[in-house]
């Protein structure tokens, strides 16, 4: 499948990063092409950082310490392999973990259930029906370590964010703000609406695999119990 | 082997070269804000390997030190004193054990760094002892000092410019602060950034030509910019993107944010300006109060300043470590 792709802008920030903005809008191929260039780049320059988002990748390097085949740094170079990677990267389907996790909805667990079916003109029932139906993929993990933006939210379901944000929202709420929903991977400040929780731990910095998704994967949450949620909520 | 933590400070943290590799998964640098203090620090207690230091801010911690040690205290200067006996800053000092260390204000500059010889022994949290105050990772699970802790000093051989005893000792030389630390407060480097385009006129004139104060609620994510506030022509609806420290953003009560070390990874506001990265230790040397005006500049000289300042630190360090070796103790 060939697609005509719009031009990449690379935007030099700082000294020691770069821009790739791909696009201005949440769309998956976007997104999905932005994870392959990602992984390309990040086999070819093992120490470049590089952070991708919906439709951007940043690119962070040391110039004065430049550990890569060529000796120094060199601007030439560095587009070189962003230009190979873009021609390599078709934007196809990308290869990924598929991850189930399981979330109590409604009640001390998500707060908001009641707000968003109002919202929403559905039941609270139906909420957590057309939530858990959806396949969801990780677009970029950010805003705190290990929380996922999560793409391919029921349109039916986006709602506004809250006018006053909470000063503290608990771990593992499974949240929707606008047309994205997330997680909270740690107790933080946020104004999304809360619609339950998940008993998972999301961030373990000490694990191996400190962050339980990356990006790139696929999400799809399925109902427990309150009950249920207590015999499996990490202590 | 160790220090007690009597009085914390203000906000006094252990912090390093900060945090590689894991932005992707949402977690920052944090590290040193004015990295070329830290690392003549560490060169001063001759330790090599980019070893944690403290980083105070404003107002210094009370530390008790249960064994010998060899410190050094760099970035901005503050008041240090064992009982009656002032240390100078930017050198190397010898305390024996039992020695109550009193920093106090920063007098000039907003932070100061406290190595010492071995530097602070825990465990690296993915790859990093700084602490990462905004996302809670790292010693002391990210969090600053508070009385009672005790923070472990690391093994090292005895400095060859010091005799152990019962005095505190300083060598009779010392670093220049001058050039590392910014008393002019000359303008911060700016680089427009992609929405400088979207503030409306008076605003783009404004962010090059006005003062703005660093507010009070300041803080290692990000220096709020109080001043006349800056408006865009028309609001933005932006997506989520990367952003770096040095980041200037403008939320909607325009007022921008300089996004500093422990900044999240990505944030939605539009980006109006960029810090040169050569400025960014500058900038964390900049107290609440303190004004700041930018100036316009552009990548060729950001790179050019930024190479030049990497060649003389080198150099220092290189001449700090030769210099202490040749340095034979007191009598």
């Amino acid at each position: 499948m060939t697609q005509a792709w719009p031009q990449v802008q690379i935007d030099p920030l700082a000294e020691d990063a770069w821009l790739l903005r791909f696009g201005e809008a949440i769309d998956e191929a976007v997104n999905a092409r932005v994870l392959q260039v990602a992984a390309r780049l990040q086999s070819c320059l093992a120490s470049v950082e590089c952070v991708p988002a919906y439709a951007s990748l940043l690119l962070r390097f040391d110039p004065l310490g430049w550990r890569e085949d060529e000796g120094r740094f060199s601007e030439q170079y560095l587009r070189e392999a962003i230009q190979s990677a873009l021609d390599q990267a078709s934007g196809a389907e990308i290869t990924s973990r598929e991850m189930t996790l399981p979330v109590c909805y409604g009640g001390a667990a998500g707060e908001d259930l009641q707000e968003v079916a109002e919202y929403t003109h559905l039941t609270p029932e139906e909420v957590v029906a057309r939530h858990t139906r959806a396949t969801y993929r990780v677009a970029m993990l950010g805003f705190a370590p290990g929380f996922p933006y999560l793409l391919g939210l029921d349109p039916v379901l986006a709602v506004p964010r809250r006018s006053s944000p909470r000063i503290s929202v608990p771990a593992g709420s499974v949240a929707i703000g606008g047309q994205q929903t997330g997680i909270y991977p740690q107790e933080l400040p946020g104004g999304w609406q809360l619609i339950g929780r998940t008993p998972l731990r999301l961030f373990d910095p000490a694990a191996d695999a400190p962050s339980l998704l990356c990006p790139g994967d696929r999400v799809r949450f399925q109902a427990i119990d309150e009950h249920e949620y207590l015999r499996r909520v990490t202590p | 082997m160790s220090i007690e933590v009597i009085k914390p400070g203000l906000l006094s943290s252990l912090q390093d070269a900060g945090r590689r590799g894991f932005a992707s998964l949402g977690v920052g640098r944090a590290g040193a804000m004015d990295q070329p203090a830290w690392r003549l620090a560490n060169a001063l207690v001759g330790n090599a390997d980019g070893e944690a230091a403290l980083e105070i801010t404003l107002a210094g911690p009370l530390l008790r030190f249960l064994q010998d040690a060899v410190i050094a205290v760099t970035g901005g200067i503050i008041e240090a004193r064992v009982e009656d006996q002032p240390l100078p800053p930017w050198t190397s000092c010898f305390l024996p054990a039992g020695a109550v260390l009193r920093l106090g204000g920063v007098h000039h500059g907003c932070r100061s760094y406290l190595a010492v010889r071995g530097g602070f022994d825990c465990a690296p949290v993915l790859g990093s002892r700084s602490a990462d105050l905004h996302a809670r990772i790292g010693p002391l699970d990210g969090r600053a000092i508070q009385a009672g802790d005790v923070l472990t000093i690391g093994e090292r051989a005895a400095v060859p410019w010091f005799h152990s005893g019962k005095q505190v000792r300083a060598l009779r030389w010392g670093l220049d602060p001058q050039p590392w630390l910014d008393y002019a407060q000359a303008p911060l480097a700016l680089m427009r950034g992609h929405h400088y385009a979207a503030l409306d006129d008076a605003s783009q004139q404004a962010l090059f030509s006005r003062p703005f104060l660093i507010s009070k609620d300041s803080n290692r994510t990000g220096s709020r910019l109080d001043g006349a506030p800056l408006g865009l022509r028309q609001p933005l609806e932006l997506l989520s993107e990367a952003t770096l420290p040095g980041t200037l953003q403008l939320p909607p009560s325009g007022q921008p944010i300089l996004l500093q070390a422990d900044a999240p990874v990505t944030g939605g506001y539009p980006r109006i300006g960029q810090l040169a990265a050569v400025d960014l230790p500058r900038l964390a040397q900049r107290r609440p109060g303190d004004a700041v005006y930018f100036r316009e500049t552009g990548m060729d000289e950001a790179c050019q300043r930024q190479r030049e300042r990497e060649e003389s630190l080198r150099s220092l360090l290189q001449r700090t470590e030769q210099r202490l070796l040749s340095t034979s103790p007191a009598a």
